[in-house]
């Protein structure tokens, strides 16, 4: 746990990177255990989509990720969003291995005192780990595997902040 | 130095990392020595429009960075985390 001075609040700051399976009730409940004044709390869970190409059906996907680098992006991600909002809790959990349709990928939470700033950040925070994180996925079907593509769509959305 | 390819760049180099002595002084020098070694260096970086680099674990965005001083080069495909 990283504890970032802002100048009126202290912001936690949590990042994970794990193969395990988390709980989104339990990272909420943690939280709000460690700090009960904050106005709101929004968040993000992504999972891996039930998707078919060619008539055959996603067996699972494979999250290979930099081990050194991928915490640090995520953190100088997050620094960033505490420059622009002011935050006071960002938990970050992005899942790597093997993971099957419906299972949980990404978690984001932010609190804050208002609304639109958790809301932003948690904006802010997942369009950086699309394009800016060390992460890739392959897709594994039953006779092939391919690698996802990058987004044109993801990349041109990091000019709007 | 040390040099980390991931996805599909480390499939087709065949190795996820590897220990070279090298000479050159910048990532599109690194590149081209590394061309000239073997065909699959060729294969792999043919079109440096989908490949990016860290340079000891920082995102680099000029191919033209100095290597100089640094320990550990890594290059991979545009990122598709989240």
């Amino acid at each position: 746990m990283v504890k970032l001075a802002k100048e009126k609040i202290f912001c936690n700051l949590s990042i994970s990177v794990q193969e395990l399976d988390f709980d989104i009730q339990y990272e909420i409940d943690n939280i709000k255990r460690r700090k009960k004044n904050f106005g709101g709390l929004a968040s993000f869970l992504g999972q891996v989509r039930h998707s078919a190409e060619n008539d055959k059906t996603l067996l699972f996907l494979e999250l290979e990720h930099y081990p050194d680098m991928t915490e640090k992006e995520i953190t100088s991600i997050c620094n960033d969003a505490l420059g622009k909002w002011e935050l006071h809790d960002i938990r970050v959990i992005h899942r790597v291995g093997k993971l099957i349709p419906g299972d949980n990928i990404v978690l984001v939470l932010a609190t804050s005192s208002h609304r639109e700033e958790a809301f932003k950040a948690v904006e802010f925070i997942m369009d950086f780990l699309k394009s800016r994180v060390p992460i890739w996925k392959k897709e594994h079907y039953e006779n092939n595997s391919s690698w996802v593509k990058s987004k044109k769509s993801d990349e041109e959305l990091l000019s709007r902040w | 130095m040390k040099i980390l390819y991931f996805a599909w760049l480390r499939e087709k180099i065949g190795v996820s990392f590897e220990e070279k002595e090298i000479k050159a002084v910048t990532v599109i020098g690194l590149i081209e020595e590394l061309v000239l070694l073997d065909e699959k260096y060729s294969i792999a970086f043919s079109d440096l429009s989908f490949i990016r680099v860290a340079v000891d674990q920082k995102l680099i965005q000029d191919f033209k960075t100095s290597i100089k001083d640094a320990k550990e080069i890594a290059f991979f495909p545009p990122m598709t985390g989240g």
